[in-house]
């Protein structure tokens, strides 16, 4: 039996919707962006252009949701199936866009570079236990208006898992989805076989600045998987109670699908969210709060009551290092998250409320993914009745080292976590140096790269990729990229 | 040579049948039985071990392979004995008196025997006398001692003793283990060597021979 945890009755799911709804209806949402008020308008929205204010009605609102799909399938660079996001199917995906590494090896935290986002995105390549890459964190050594399309581009040639990521600007979302379509090879291939998710976040309290609500459009019009990331802070940008909250999250995800599925009815979409708990003594958003945890789940729920796949950023860390907080609060977050069966769970290898990525951690988080991931496959019984012939062979042979049982079942019913993990006697870890869990992870770091093994992808494909992006860099006065430096 | 690169590559995929099969192929085209021992079984017995070490492999997959290699010891012992090879070293092996608890001391036999040791195992509650006795009847080249209780500890000092009055120490290498066991404990006794686990035991007596050779 599969486990699943819940929160919410359906009747509290139910009643939420209807009041995210009636706010949706008739106190609305602002948007900040003429082409998506006249789109709505269109469509019968009633839009106050001036205060960028739209109120939908229970039609549209009914409607798009009955447009929007069941379930979001992804795909590799090499077009292998990788993810079907769809009813308890749970993957896992790294927290997206930080701004700052922890380095491994000096374990400084600062700006990252490119040369750490291509290390980054090679390690990605070999932790087994999380099925896509994101756009992990932002290069500091190219302008910014191409961080976002060069991060995306050096993920896409470093690292074969699908991508999670997101424009930061309205023009790049073009180059971003030229890469994509360089990679598929036509627009029909790309809408057949879709490579990434883009994140689009309104603003609390209801409202989408021009730049999202644009990204929302773009991706719709090219059947591009997005996730609509609301960001209820309770008790601050949101009423205090998580279930104020999760109204808040409701109207604000909500809002989203209107937009996109008017765009395009059936464009993939992602019922998702990075709502926290406010922490008034710190100022700080904390995501490893079990409150953060809980509206997350709550969010999920309400997510499957609208048949929608979900994610949420709920695996992570506020914890600046790779310490004890950074273990128990990802631990708890990924276990929570699986058992409710949040489809898409970000969070992997993220401390410092988003803002700071490690591999180290990412190491180490695979390894609670892996065993997150044993988990939700639950108990089952195999080969196990009748009992007696096991246990006839066990008395007879004086173990069950090598029985036929333990040689089908071994790797099924057991998840062997990697080096990173400690299982040895205590002799043993002294005798191989005594070392903690960032010496391990370091050494894994190393081992990784060491393995990895570059794209498949064609010259061709490569070429044009590369072709694209310089043009992009261009725009912006690079002539050379860095990473060609490496 | 193609003959023991297979006989290595079927022993480390725990074909018992095949490895047995193939060495008897192998003593057929005259191969001189130590070296099928050497650069076939205990050859591919070596990757295994390595293997194991890295987490490649796990402890069942070990076993398969012992299992076959044992298989191919059962055709090429009488022939080393016939030879007057030497087979890879004898092993007395044993939980110590008092101590009934025998899994990890059962597990580092299985290993041993999986690399080509001979091990004659004594079981458990064994007193010092019977360690010392059988090692000198067996020609033993170990001694093997495991404990799991800190009160039966002072046994393997008491072999260590009885082995430098009957002559023994020195020629018959004594090691411990099991887990109230500590290097430590292992030199303040005099005891060779201590082990933290079976594959480190099967290393450690391994490192013996290499010392004598």
């Amino acid at each position: 039996m599969r486990p699943v945890f819940r929160l919410l009755s359906n009747e509290l799911i139910e009643r939420i919707i209807g009041e995210a709804r009636d706010i949706l209806c008739h106190l609305g949402v602002e948007i900040h962006n003429d082409n998506v008020l006249s789109m709505l308008s269109d469509h019968g929205a009633k839009v106050d252009f001036g205060k960028k204010l739209v109120l939908f009605t229970p039609d549209i609102i009914d409607k798009t949701l009955e447009a929007a799909p069941d379930s979001v399938e992804l795909f590799d660079v090499m077009g292998n199936h990788t993810h079907e996001l769809r009813d308890h199917n749970v993957y896992f995906t790294p927290g997206s866009a930080a701004i700052n590494i922890l380095d491994p090896r000096s374990g400084e935290i600062r700006k990252p570079s490119t040369a750490d986002y291509v290390e980054y995105a090679k390690l990605m390549s070999g932790l087994d236990n999380i099925a896509s890459q994101s756009t992990a964190f932002i290069p500091a050594d190219v302008p910014e208006k191409i961080s976002d399309s060069y991060r995306l581009f050096l993920s896409l040639l470093y690292c074969e898992k699908p991508v999670v990521t997101g424009a930061f600007t309205i023009n790049a979302f073009n180059v971003m989805k030229d890469l994509q379509l360089a990679v598929r090879g036509s627009a029909e291939a790309l809408r057949e076989k879709p490579l990434t998710v883009f994140s689009c976040c309104p603003t609390a309290p209801l409202k989408w600045s021009d730049v999202t609500s644009q990204n929302l459009v773009d991706c719709a019009k090219h059947f591009i998987p997005v996730e609509y990331i609301s960001m209820p802070l309770s008790g601050f940008m949101a009423p205090v109670t998580l279930v104020g909250s999760m109204v808040q999250h409701t109207a604000e995800t909500l809002s989203g699908v209107v937009l996109s599925q008017l765009t395009q009815p059936g464009t993939p979409v992602i019922y998702g969210g990075s709502p926290a708990a406010f922490d008034i003594r710190y100022e700080t958003t904390p995501m490893g709060a079990v409150e953060t945890q809980m509206i997350d789940c709550g969010n999920n729920e309400i997510g499957k009551y609208l048949n929608l796949p979900t994610q949420a950023y709920i695996a992570l860390s506020d914890a600046k290092l790779l310490d004890a907080q950074a273990g128990l609060e990802t631990s708890m977050g990924a276990t929570l998250a699986a058992l409710s069966g949040i489809n898409s769970i970000s969070g992997p290898g993220m401390l410092d409320f988003e803002s700071c990525q490690s591999l180290e951690k990412l190491v180490v988080d695979n390894e609670i993914c892996g065993m997150v991931l044993r988990l939700i496959r639950g108990i089952e019984p195999k080969e196990d009745f009748p009992a007696m012939p096991i246990f006839k062979e066990l008395l007879k042979e004086k173990h069950l080292l090598i029985a036929n049982h333990t040689r089908k079942y071994l790797h099924d019913e057991h998840y062997f976590p990697g080096a990173v993990i400690d299982r040895a006697n205590s002799s043993r870890w002294k005798e191989e140096g005594s070392l903690t869990i960032g010496d391990r992870a370091k050494k894994e770091i190393e081992r990784l790269l060491e393995a990895w093994k570059p794209t498949e992808l064609p010259d061709d494909v490569l070429t044009e990729m590369t072709v694209l992006m310089k043009k992009e860099a261009a725009k912006f006065g690079m002539d050379s990229l860095p990473h060609e430096d490496l | 040579m193609e003959l023991l690169k297979q006989i290595s590559f079927n022993l480390q995929n725990g074909f018992d049948e095949a490895v047995a099969e193939l060495t008897k192929e192998a003593v057929e085209k005259q191969i001189p039985p130590d070296e099928i021992m050497n650069n076939g079984l205990i050859a591919g017995m070596n990757i295994v071990g390595e293997k194991f070490k890295n987490h490649e492999i796990f402890l069942p997959d070990v076993l398969l392979a012992a299992r076959a290699m044992n298989r191919a010891m059962e055709v090429l012992k009488p022939l080393l004995i016939k030879d007057g090879i030497p087979v890879r070293g004898k092993v007395v092996i044993g939980s110590v008196k008092d101590d009934l608890h025998d899994i990890g001391k059962n597990l580092v036999a299985i290993l041993l025997k999986g690399a080509g040791f001979e091990v004659i195992d004594l079981g458990n509650d064994v007193p010092a006398e019977k360690f010392i006795s059988v090692a000198a009847e067996e020609n033993a080249h170990v001694i093997g001692m495991s404990a799991l209780l800190t009160t039966t500890m002072p046994v393997m000092k008491k072999v260590v003793d009885m082995a430098k009055d009957e002559g023994l120490y020195g020629k018959v290498k004594i090691m411990v283990g099991g887990a109230p066991v500590s290097k430590e404990f292992a030199k303040e006794i005099g005891a060779d060597a201590y082990s933290y686990d079976g594959a480190n035991a099967v290393e450690t007596i391994e490192s013996f021979f290499r010392e004598d050779s």
